[in-house]
């Protein structure tokens, strides 16, 4: 998998130029009503670049993730997505969430819709686009995740790898500058997992932003510019996925390491 | 027993697909299965046969082979039968037939009544048949049905005008129940998304509409509406009170609605809001394309459900003075002419009735089918 990424990933982000950057999250704080699960986010993310988190379960991975395009709201701190910062304003969060993809662990395809219907929809009902061009962009996104045979089916004829691919497809079809995964992989058979990753290798070679919450180590190593570890809602380490997984530095993350790893 | 023999031994992964052992399938193996499994399964069989046995030739004769048809009371009905009430006087209800329909809608205007009947199959078959062509025309006609239907029956703009209060019979049942079913359901499901809005005032004002709807008789709206919404009206000014009916039967079945559509609406998974959101649908498109076509698909066993019991509950009206078929039959049986005809009455309003109601809960089975897209998430 890894010699197939020609550019090298390097994590030289320190003298970036800020229009640069697409997402700039600021001392960002999130709250379930006591629960403190982020505390004192900071993360900017360059167009173009790939980034792994990983890190235990209830680490608070998925809701940093699910705060850039809204579905948790933050309470402190800042988060500025393409230029936009995220407020209380529907329309800006309209805006974001039409350039925001995200693929979910449960795939959450619309059953009642075929997969065409799926990835067609909202081309068609949010940026106006007419239903045979939306159909015909549609197709073609089915074709880069290689099941444009299966446009025809409801979801639930369809195996979980390749509900996932089309999952993909929908969100590429709104032509997003970023990419969100949420554990795209954890509930999907073993054999269907290289499927899905391979969509998303290829999805990474063609440059765009990506944030991939995962513990494939394999598909980080292979894509991913940097590779950040949280852990009891906080960033505890971040650096290349060369030196995260040969040289970790702090406890936990060897630790983690070492659980997911050898076994 | 003869599947004793030796299976034939296949190679690993060459085992080709075999039917399944004959004892299992066909009618002779229903019946054992199902009717003889068992020496109690055998004397509820057996004594199930006689009941029918002992009713049902009995019942055949009455309804059909000894009735009369036509009469011009039921003394002459009688006359013609080997003992009186030896068979059904069917000729009673013939003879009542115009009243039923129409209840004291005057006869050379009886055409509007008809008109709209036959309006209101075209709308009912413009909105169930799928592939139409034109579609959207049919969906529209449907929407402004009620309207014309409205201007029909009661006149005025050209039309000459008719008082509600001559409107009754299977009219107004039809009337009732049909206005109540196309009216409810809209606003049940704005209740149902007013309940689980995120805003706090209209959430309180959906939560009180319903619970309060809900915790009251439909006949004590029905004695408000009679009564003593005019307190509330300015005076002098008049609402008729089909009107006010309708409206109370129309509330009363929308928070019922509301209730089962919430019911739907809690049964879809959060992951189907999130990705509609996530893909940047409004509030509105993402229920409109997304949510509300799963939910209400859940929710049809329920919404019939609802449906027909307020179709049948139209009866109630008569208890504020309005004469529906049930009403009118009543006072039909007081008339010299059919005095004691009662069975043949209360049948020929159960059998309409069960007609209406049975095709509902057929129509909604074959839409469950249909809407089966083969997801099983």
């Amino acid at each position: 998998m890894a010699n197939e990424i020609s550019d090298t990933p390097s994590a030289e982000a320190t003298s970036v130029d800020s229009s640069d950057l697409i997402i700039s999250i600021k001392e960002m704080h999130k709250w379930f009503d006591d629960f403190h699960v982020l505390k004192d986010i900071n993360l900017d993310v360059r167009r173009g670049e790939r980034i792994v988190i990983c890190g235990p379960s209830g680490s608070g991975k998925s809701t940093l993730i699910r705060c850039i395009n809204r579905l948790e709201q933050h309470q402190k701190g800042t988060i500025i997505v393409d230029g936009t910062e995220l407020t209380q304003d529907l329309k800006n969060i309209e805006i974001i969430r039409s350039e925001v993809g995200m693929v979910f662990q449960q795939f959450n395809l619309f059953p009642h819709l075929t997969v065409l219907e799926n990835v067609a929809l909202a081309p068609i009902w949010v940026r106006k686009m007419p239903r045979a061009e939306a159909e015909e962009n549609a197709m073609k996104y089915l074709e880069r995740v290689k099941i444009p045979e299966q446009a025809s089916k409801y979801p639930g004829q369809l195996s979980g790898g390749q509900q996932q691919r089309v999952a993909i497809a929908r969100s590429l079809c709104m032509s997003p500058r970023i990419m969100l995964f949420d554990e795209p992989t954890s509930a999907l058979d073993p054999e269907m997992i290289k499927e899905v990753l391979d969509v998303m290798i290829e999805l990474a070679e063609s440059g765009m932003t990506m944030l991939v919450v995962t513990h494939e180590m394999g598909f980080a190593t292979a894509v991913a510019h940097r590779v950040i570890f949280m852990d009891g809602g906080e960033i505890i380490e971040e650096n290349t996925p060369q030196e995260f997984f040969t040289n970790p530095e702090h406890d936990r993350t060897k630790l983690f390491l070492s659980q997911i790893l050898h076994h | 027993m003869t599947d004793h023999q030796p299976s034939p031994q296949y190679l690993p992964g060459t085992h080709p697909d075999l039917p399944p052992p004959v004892r299992t399938t066909g009618p002779i193996a229903w019946m054992r299965i199902n009717l003889f499994s068992s020496p109690l399964n055998i004397v509820l069989t057996l004594a199930s046969v006689w009941i029918l046995w002992s009713l049902l030739p009995p019942a055949i004769e009455w309804i059909f082979i000894d009735a009369i048809w036509s009469a011009g009371d039921r003394k002459e009905c009688w006359a013609q039968m080997d003992a009186p009430r030896d068979g059904a006087c069917w000729a009673f209800i013939r003879g009542s037939f115009e009243l039923f329909v129409y209840g004291w809608y005057p006869e050379p205007e009886r055409w509007r009544v008809n008109l709209s009947f036959l309006l209101l199959v075209i709308a009912i078959f413009g909105v169930l048949k799928d592939n139409l062509p034109g579609k959207k025309y049919w969906l529209w006609f449907a929407v402004f049905f009620p309207f014309i239907a409205a201007w029909l029956l009661v006149g005025g703009f050209g039309l000459v005008p008719v008082g509600t209060q001559k409107i009754g019979g299977i009219l107004l049942t039809i009337i009732v129940g049909v206005t109540g079913i196309t009216f409810s359901l809209p606003l049940g499901i704005l209740l149902a998304l007013g309940r689980r809005s995120h805003l706090p005032v209209l959430r309180a004002v959906c939560v009180v509409f319903i619970e309060f709807i809900r915790g009251v008789p439909l006949i004590t709206l029905l004695f408000v509406a009679s009564t003593m919404l005019t307190y509330f009206l300015p005076p002098g000014s008049s609402f008729d009170l089909l009107m006010r009916v309708l409206i109370m039967v129309t509330i009363f079945a929308a928070a019922y609605i509301a209730e089962v559509v919430r019911g739907g609406l809690q049964g879809l998974s959060s992951g189907q809001y999130e990705a509609a959101d996530a893909l940047g649908l409004t509030y509105w498109k993402a229920h409109r394309l997304i949510i509300l076509p799963q939910a209400l698909k859940i929710s049809i066993p329920g919404i019939v459900n609802t449906f027909i019991g307020l179709y049948k509950d139209s009866v109630l009206v008569l208890i504020i003075g309005m004469m529906d078929i049930l009403g009118l039959g009543r006072a039909r049986l007081n008339d010299p002419l059919w005095l004691g005809l009662a069975p043949e009455l209360y049948l020929f309003i159960a059998l309409f009735f069960f007609l209406c109601c049975f095709s509902m809960a057929r129509y909604s089975l074959g839409l469950e089918k249909k809407l089966r897209t083969g997801h099983k998430q």
